[in-house]
């Protein structure tokens, strides 16, 4: 029954975001200013998202260091992303670099 | 171009959706493989009804810490927040589709979705149906998310230490193969480059709430450096 209540109420609070500005975006207009600010939502927000789970391994403090392989990982995937801009590639360059500096660093 | 069609843009869709649902593939195992303090039927129907994968993992975080339970609903929100955004951002290319379009892709409005979908609606070539193709790969999302929950759930016990492995290092690799398609100017470079910093400053702040202060930092700051270049010119 809790486990309901829960479920239920993140799904309210998800949809409740989610829904109401589309279900109401035929009654407004959005300036041609406001749309070149929505321009930089995409890479700003997965910038924020990424950027701590490839410093911060840990969850809470930096980590700079050739020991951190995600760090390493996530430098070759902006490498082959910048040079063939494959995202399939991108990702498999990624994870195998961090998996294969992980096995050489621990 | 060549005509498109609702099923061409569709598939499309699925298909632009491919690289992303590799990266989510390892992230939805890992919540099914996690979730020991929810029944087997709840943590389908968070995956079902919620369908927030970031907040679905830290809810489960915060249960296996005795989290109160209106402070779940409420971190919820604020993880979730961001979707704002991309709602917004959606506004000028559905606002004209009719209300069950709408409800659906509300529903299924995910980073990933989001991510797919205003890449094709920003795309030059005047198809009428590029919301189809926003269906496409968010019904694939969808149903791979599922499954994947699924499949975390029936096998978690088989795979023990899943996370050790550094699965969840996939999403992170596939959101900057997505950030790098933008990085074509000085105003994108700026933006991108305050919210990263940014991230890592407001990384403590209750919520998750950092995602959203660090995304909006980002945005002013792209905003401001195109005026600036506006104002040199």
């Amino acid at each position: 029954m809790n486990e309901f209540l829960l479920i239920s109420s993140m799904a309210i609070v998800t949809f409740g975001i989610r829904y109401p500005v589309l279900a109401l975006s035929g009654r407004f207009r959005l300036s041609e200013q406001f749309l070149r600010v929505l321009g930089y939502v995409p890479p700003a927000v997965l910038t924020a998202i990424v950027v701590p789970t490839v410093l911060m391994p840990a969850g809470d403090q930096l980590l700079l260091s050739y020991t951190n392989a995600r760090l390493i990982g996530a430098i070759a995937a902006l490498g082959v992303g910048l040079w063939r801009k494959n995202l399939l590639l991108t990702i498999g360059v990624g994870m195998a670099v961090f998996w294969g500096w992980q096995a050489i660093v621990h | 171009m060549t005509q498109t069609t609702p099923r061409s843009e569709f598939f499309a869709g699925c298909r632009g959706m491919i690289p992303l649902v590799v990266g989510a593939i390892p992230f939805g195992i890992i919540f099914g493989t996690l979730s020991n303090d929810l029944s087997f039927g709840a943590t389908l129907a968070m995956s079902a009804f919620v369908f927030a994968g970031s907040a679905q993992f830290i809810a489960l975080g915060l249960l296996a810490a005795g989290t109160a339970f209106p402070l779940i609903v409420l971190t919820t929100f604020v993880v979730n927040l961001r979707h704002l955004l991309y709602a917004v951002s959606l506004v000028p290319y559905l606002q004209r589709s009719p209300p069950l379009w709408k409800l659906l892709l509300g529903f299924w409005l995910t980073d990933e979705a989001f991510m797919v979908a205003i890449v094709r609606y920003h795309q030059a070539d005047s198809s009428p149906y590029k919301h189809w193709y926003h269906l496409g790969g968010a019904t694939l999302m969808y149903a791979n998310w599922q499954l994947c929950t699924l499949i975390g759930l029936t096998m978690g016990q088989l795979i023990p230490n899943i996370r050790i492995w550094g699965l969840d290092f996939a999403m992170s690799v596939t959101f900057i193969g997505m950030v790098i398609p933008y990085l074509i100017n000085q105003p994108m470079l700026v933006a991108v480059f305050v919210a990263g910093i940014s991230s890592l400053f407001t990384h403590a702040l209750p919520h998750q709430l950092g995602l959203m202060v660090a995304s909006l930092l980002g945005i002013a700051a792209g905003v401001l450096c195109e005026r600036l270049i506006k104002v040199q010119a």
